[in-house]
């Protein structure tokens, strides 16, 4: 859909601090042009706050690149035109407004005035196309206040397809929604990471098994472990961390909270 | 709840038919309803106030339509921008005295001063910065560039800092009070508290005469109107959805790639526009602008006629505007002193009990039809209690 060309991240030695307390702790990681790469740790380890710092939202040192662009010291707003989108943990879709409405407005930052001044006629083709890929197409003139749980957070995933994001950050897409819910939104990152890079932060380990190309793991603000999701589960730092204490890597069980 | 069906990966690519999207609602019927709407408003305050109001009572509404251009204002900053401005006042008066400065002007001849000058004013000519609102030409754009100028710097200002809710209002309030502080510091050149009064002529015509005043009546009605199709224009179109949704998640437009900031000092400066052109049409139909009819008080008068109307739709501000204040009148002409209590009373109940206003009223029982009709029942249970606070245009 994008058409544009596909780019990965880098993140060097970034650090965030707040009044003394360091979230992010000197952070590197390498996410290549069309990976889907989840990243897990445990409460606190500073997962959202590096995606804060990546889309602008806290200040941070170091260095974030997404392809040839450097995105620290970037408002937000200019970030996100670089084709950088993020969801929330709680979805933030505009409730009063019909899903097709939020699609729009997700879809025109980049509209002249003169564009906004004036009506929307019809469906742009992008929307409708989005529309599509997300499910939704029979409930685009329903408020989006009105939507599922499920259906909310795919609309968030939607309005990142339209506003061209070429990089996904999405802050645990999958919390809260049933099996098949969860099922249908791993499909439906498989189909979008086609075309764009994708970052997911998520605790469910299942979701994390069937849909992940790579794992990096963080711990209180760095990098724990990074390669597979085999090779990470197999990492003897990572169980400690989950566990309390290592264990041996055959029985290692991944069901647990993370 | 539904499984979502993922579209296969094919659809991604090509460009999807605009098939099943419900189209929403017929244009054609929309626009008939629209004009039909506009005829009615028209043929009511052409036709039907003219003939049976008394010129007295007639004066009364240009004053009420005044104040409800205002309202439409406040309904675009504050019911679709989310931007509680206690501080339309500044707005007004900043029109209304520039128009007011310029029939002062007009009535002193070419060469003369103000009367109140030469009274207490130790002045021999006229200050410099009067001197430009000799010439219509400039007053006029004035009364409404100034306000929008005003607001313009401002909001630069303060929706950069993130400024909003609780304190955006506070502030905007403060400023009314300083604006008022001003104008009676200055008296030799402002009039002090007692403003520019006895305005008698309007561009060569009489005020006195009642030919002249319904002619003012008619201008105000026209122009309302005029705001009312803009205003239409602007909550339909892109921007006015874009309006809604940084009122809704600032935040989260944000991050979609807009300048929030750059949204709401749209609307904010419009506003004051409005505001300003309202003051600059107040002053023939009433014939004076003085600090008591611009500072907090006013300005929080604005606030409560768009509360009391339904602040999110196109009609309730001035509506309600215009029924606060014909209340205000024909209640402290009964019962003096007790108008204060009841408009207190009556914002209270409002927003407590009904925070979108009477416009909701209508959009209520509409909806109670629509909850008859089965197929549409779905979009009932979540959005209904939301729904009630803003009419947002379907689709």
């Amino acid at each position: 859909m994008s058409g544009e060309r596909l780019d990965g991240l880098s993140v060097r030695d970034v650090r965030v601090s707040f009044d003394g307390f360091t979230a992010v702790d000197g952070v590197s990681l390498e996410v290549p042009a069309g990976d889907i790469r989840f990243l897990i740790g445990p409460n606190g380890a500073g997962k959202t706050t590096l995606v804060d710092a990546i889309t602008g939202l806290v200040r941070a040192t170091g260095s974030v690149r997404f392809g040839d662009e450097e995105l620290l010291g970037r408002p937000v707003h200019r970030i996100s035109r670089l084709g950088i989108g993020r969801t929330f943990q709680t979805s933030t879709v505009f409730e009063e407004l019909s899903v097709l409405q939020n699609l729009d407005i997700a879809a025109g930052a980049r509209r002249s005035w003169a564009t906004l001044a004036r009506r929307r006629r019809g469906v742009p083709d992008e929307i409708a196309a989005a529309l599509e890929t997300i499910g939704l197409a029979a409930r685009a003139a329903d408020l989006a206040g009105t939507l599922a749980h499920g259906q909310k957070q795919w609309l968030e995933i939607g309005m990142l397809l339209v506003q061209d994001a070429r990089l996904l950050l999405l802050d645990e897409p999958v919390a809260g929604m049933s099996h098949e819910e969860r099922d249908a939104t791993g499909t439906l990152l498989e189909l979008v990471s086609r075309d764009r890079t994708v970052v997911v932060i998520e605790h469910d380990m299942e979701f994390l098994r069937r849909f992940a190309r790579s794992v990096t793991v963080l711990h209180a603000g760095r990098v724990l472990s990074e390669g597979t999701v085999a090779q990470v589960q197999a990492d003897p730092r990572v169980q400690e961390v989950y566990l309390g204490h290592p264990v041996d890597a055959g029985s290692a069980r991944t069901g647990q909270e993370a | 709840m539904t499984a979502v069906t993922p579209a296969p990966p094919s659809t991604a690519v090509r460009p999807a038919p605009a098939g099943p999207v419900p189209p929403g609602r017929p244009a054609g019927r929309s626009r008939l309803r629209t004009l039909a709407g506009f005829a009615f408003g028209a043929a009511l305050l052409f036709a039907v106030a003219p003939l049976v109001l008394s010129d007295f009572r007639l004066a009364l509404l240009a004053k009420y339509l005044c104040v409800a251009m205002v309202a439409v204002g406040i309904g675009i900053a504050w019911g679709r921008g989310g931007m509680l401005t206690l501080g339309q006042g500044v707005f007004f008066g900043l029109g209304g005295y520039a128009m007011a400065m310029h029939l002062k002007l007009a009535d002193a001849g070419p060469g003369g001063m103000p009367d109140f000058m030469q009274l207490y004013g130790q002045l021999d000519e006229l200050p410099l910065w009067w001197r430009p609102f000799a010439s219509p030409w400039f007053a006029l754009p004035a009364t409404v560039l100034l306000p929008m100028a005003v607001a313009f710097g401002l909001g630069s200002l303060v929706f950069r800092r993130r400024v909003r809710g609780a304190y955006f209002a506070i502030l905007s309030q403060a400023l009314a009070a300083a604006m008022v502080i001003l104008l009676i510091g200055q008296q030799g050149t402002t009039g002090g508290t007692n403003g520019l009064t006895d305005i008698k002529g309007f561009f060569g015509y009489d005020l006195d005469d009642p030919v002249n005043q319904r002619m003012v009546y008619f201008i105000i009605a026209g122009t309302l109107l005029a705001l009312l199709a803009l205003t239409r224009q602007l909550i339909h179109s892109r921007y006015g959805e874009l309006l809604v949704a940084v009122r809704d998640g600032e935040e989260r437009v944000r991050f979609l790639g807009y300048d929030p900031a750059s949204v709401k000092l749209v609307a904010y400066v419009v506003a004051a526009g409005m505001a300003g052109l309202a003051g600059a049409l107040f002053v023939p139909a009433v014939g004076i602008i003085s600090p008591a009819l611009i500072g907090i008080v006013p300005s929080i008068e604005f606030v409560i006629g768009v509360a009391v109307g339904g602040r999110a739709t196109l009609l309730g501000p001035v509506l309600g505007a215009v029924a606060v204040a014909w209340a205000r009148t024909a209640l402290s002409e009964r019962f003096p002193g007790t108008w204060t209590y009841l408009q207190g009373l009556l914002f209270v109940v409002v927003v407590a009990f009904l925070p979108g206003g009477l416009a909701s009223l209508w959009a209520l029982a509409r909806r109670r039809d629509v909850a008859a009709q089965p197929q549409r029942r779905g979009r009932l249970s979540l959005g209904r209690r939301r729904a009630e606070r803003t009419e947002v245009p379907a689709a």
